[in-house]
């Protein structure tokens, strides 16, 4: 058959609209699609592909989500009703996604997959008596220091407790060069107040999360202890953006102590020369009498809650959780495994390097699970930089921390009153 | 005319202009009826599960707005890109224009496609190059800078330089389409009026003053009407090139929206962003048609 221009052209017009046909074929429901993150999402194609699965299991798709989008992605997905079947979800969005209504709990025929992990993380996921994402790897902050230098000021390694600490830290500072500091703690960091609080034992928010518990005492002594490391001097009053290279200026001295994740393990090893490796290590955190606490991190594995029944979902996730895979898993990623059982196996428990984490984690304690919760902080740690740059005394930082708080939980405390809130 | 041919006229004319009005209404009037009414309400992700979890809170949004350092903050910088954006996008496309548009340039038409090709190139794909040419140790810039003997700035790191390296992307980036524009409105002036000024003895600067400029001058209206609503709208540049810091130094309005909105889930908050940013950009418009009728221009 002859085209004729006009029937060239009408199809040309057309074909814009050919995607439109696509969606009204039937979608297959047969397969299960995974949505995950960042280096996570790039190595569980592999990981899947030596998985042993049942003969006729449904296919799995995995779609990866860029750390950066991932939360709005999350989100959006729930409005739109376009959730995925099951998804890795950062440990600190459990609380929203609960909230919300996107997530299924876990039944109680996989809750054992939560016997052989880290006590701190599952109670991260369990909200209102159940447990709502069973963790697939863990991560927490602690001390990254550097041996070298502290040794120089007669210490093997920084002191447990937090009296023992600071003074440490100001032997340090003496010890070096004038315009070096002791530690770096990052103006617009919320993490290591939050890490000093946890490790003082302060809950942060009381009454179910309606309002703000910053006028406690021992958030208050955290506070405190927080603002007398930059009043006297052994923190520079920088934030993160003004330093550009966080592991140049760790190796050229400027500060001797920060607190990081485990991906830091890897960046310095990349990034400094091989004459530095001997001289940096890890360490739990200090606490006001002995080894301190940090908020635990990581990542579960959700089952949406439009998919709960699917039979394969949660199938896929005990396989992902089993010893060989998560084995795998931490040699594809490097990431920490969430099973005890696992450490030992994988040479962890023996690292210098990693063991520490595992120390932090089994004295890690809960952020409070509030989907407000990170806009809470968010404004914390804009009080504490007006603090510690002059504005506020420790009490007055306290009680602007509570208000700012209180009128974030507005709603919260009205869904509470309503018993709609979990 | 008989009064039933009017009528007749009448109707052909809705039913022409009907399907424009329609969609107009549609997509355009209803959603910013909706998104007013939604910046009356606290619709967060609480009511995102249950529609029975919003409440009416009147002006509330609009309150802890005004007392939100961070919306003041997002305001003084959208401002600042209207104040230096503005004249800085309108006057240089101008006199490219008028370059491009001289008779004694050769290869004209190479040098305006040259000249629009940034405005039709992707936007990220851009802002990938335009990373590496800021970049502290290595970026073409710092380098040019170096050979005039000036420090390398941090261009994207530091915040009192963020905001000028977003502009000058911005200006790189958009030059292209209001050139095209004063290109089109410089082809229209008559050149006897222009040789009949030069022949009486006008200089270069007198004729471009009271022969092309009175000639464009609905044009140069327009442009700086429509740079003005882009600057205040500016988003995409600093959501790929700096995600609004350092220290927040490129958070727009409109990204101060999104964040509202769609990171924290407010979209009560984040409408009632996006209605004080409306009530701005007509203000500006106002002011400006008033100084252009004033000046003739209309």
């Amino acid at each position: 058959m002859e085209l004729t221009r006009r029937q060239l052209t009408g199809a040309l017009a057309a074909l814009p609209l050919s995607p439109a046909l696509g969606a009204c074929a039937p979608r297959s429901d047969a397969g299960l699609t995974v949505w995950a993150m960042g280096n996570e999402a790039a190595s569980l194609p592999e990981l899947l592909k030596d998985m042993r699965r049942p003969a006729g299991a449904p296919r799995i798709t995995v779609q990866p989500l860029p750390w950066t989008a991932a939360h709005e992605k999350l989100l959006t997905g729930f409005a739109g009703g376009s959730l995925p079947a099951l998804g890795q979800v950062g440990n600190s969005w459990i609380a929203e996604m609960a909230a919300i209504g996107a997530i299924a709990p876990v039944p109680k025929a996989a809750y054992g997959l939560l016997g052989d992990q880290f006590a701190a993380v599952v109670e991260t996921n369990r909200i209102a008596g159940h447990v709502w994402g069973i963790p697939w790897y863990v991560d927490t902050r602690l001390q990254y220091y550097r041996r070298d230098l502290f040794a120089r000021a007669g210490y093997a390694a920084p002191p447990g407790n937090w009296s023992e600490w600071k003074r440490a830290l100001h032997k340090v500072k003496a010890a070096a060069r004038g315009a070096d500091y002791a530690a770096l703690l990052p103006l617009n960091e919320y993490e290591p107040l939050t890490t000093f609080a946890l490790s003082a034992g302060a809950r942060l928010l009381r009454d179910h999360g309606g309002r703000g518990a910053f006028s406690d005492p021992e958030f208050k002594a955290a506070l405190a202890f927080y603002k007398s490391l930059f009043d006297e001097g052994l923190a520079p009053l920088v934030s993160s953006a003004q330093i550009s290279n966080i592991w140049n200026e760790f190796a050229r001295g400027y500060f001797s102590l920060f607190l990081s994740g485990p991906w830091t393990i890897g960046d310095l090893k990349t990034r400094l020369g091989p004459a530095m490796q001997e001289k940096w290590g890890t360490a739990p955190n200090p606490g006001p009498a002995g080894v301190g606490s940090a908020a635990p991190g990581g990542s579960s594995l959700v089952v949406f809650a439009d998919h709960q029944d699917h039979p394969a979902a949660w199938d896929l996730v005990a396989r992902l959780l089993t010893p060989g895979a998560q084995l795998r898993f931490n040699a594809l990623t490097g990431d920490l495994p969430a099973r005890r059982s696992v450490w030992a196996e994988a040479g962890l428990a023996a690292d210098r390097l990693v063991a520490p984490f595992a120390a932090q984690l089994d004295r890690a304690s809960a952020l409070p699970k509030v989907p407000e919760w990170e806009r809470v902080v968010t404004e914390m740690q804009l009080v504490a930089e007006r603090m510690v740059r002059g504005d506020h005394g420790v009490d007055e930082a306290a009680r602007e921390m509570d208000r700012r708080a209180d009128r974030l939980l507005e709603k919260r405390r009205w869904m509470l009153e309503k018993g709609r809130a979990l | 005319m008989t009064a039933w041919r009017r009528v007749e006229e009448a109707r052909a004319g809705w039913l022409m202009a009907g399907p424009a009005l329609a969609a107009i209404l549609l997509f355009f009037l209803l959603p910013a009826a909706a998104s007013l009414v939604l910046s009356f309400t606290d619709f967060d992700i609480y009511a995102l599960a249950d529609i029975g979890n919003l409440r009416f809170v009147g002006l509330q949004n609009y309150q802890r707005l005004l007392d939100n350092p961070l919306f003041w903050k997002a305001m003084t910088n959208s401002l600042l890109f209207v104040v230096i954006g503005t004249p800085f996008v309108v006057l240089l496309p101008l006199f490219a224009a008028m370059l491009v548009n001289s008779r004694w340039l050769s290869w004209r038409p190479l040098w305006r496609v040259a000249l629009f090709a940034p405005y039709v190139t992707t936007l990220v794909a851009t802002s990938v190059v335009w990373r590496y040419l800021l970049h502290t140790r290595y970026g073409l810039v710092n380098y040019l800078l170096s050979r005039i003997d000036i420090a390398p700035i941090d261009w994207l790191g530091s915040p009192t330089a963020s905001l000028p390296a977003i502009l000058l992307f911005v200006g790189w980036k958009t030059f292209g389409y209001n050139m095209i524009i004063f290109l089109a409105a410089l082809q229209t002036v008559p050149s006897e009026l222009d040789e009949a000024a030069r022949i009486d003895g006008a200089g270069r600067c007198t004729r471009l003053r009271h022969v092309t400029l009175p000639a464009i001058a609905p044009t140069l209206l327009l442009v700086s009407l429509l740079t003005v609503a882009a600057m205040f709208q500016l988003f995409a540049e600093p959501y790929v090139m700096t995600q609004g810091g350092p220290a927040g130094s490129t958070v727009t309005i409109l990204y101060f929206m999104y964040e509202e909105g769609f990171k924290w889930w407010n979209l009560g908050s984040g409408a009632a962003v996006a209605f004080l940013l409306f009530l701005c950009i007509l203000a500006v418009t106002l002011v400006q048609l008033g100084v252009a009728k004033r000046g003739g221009a209309l």
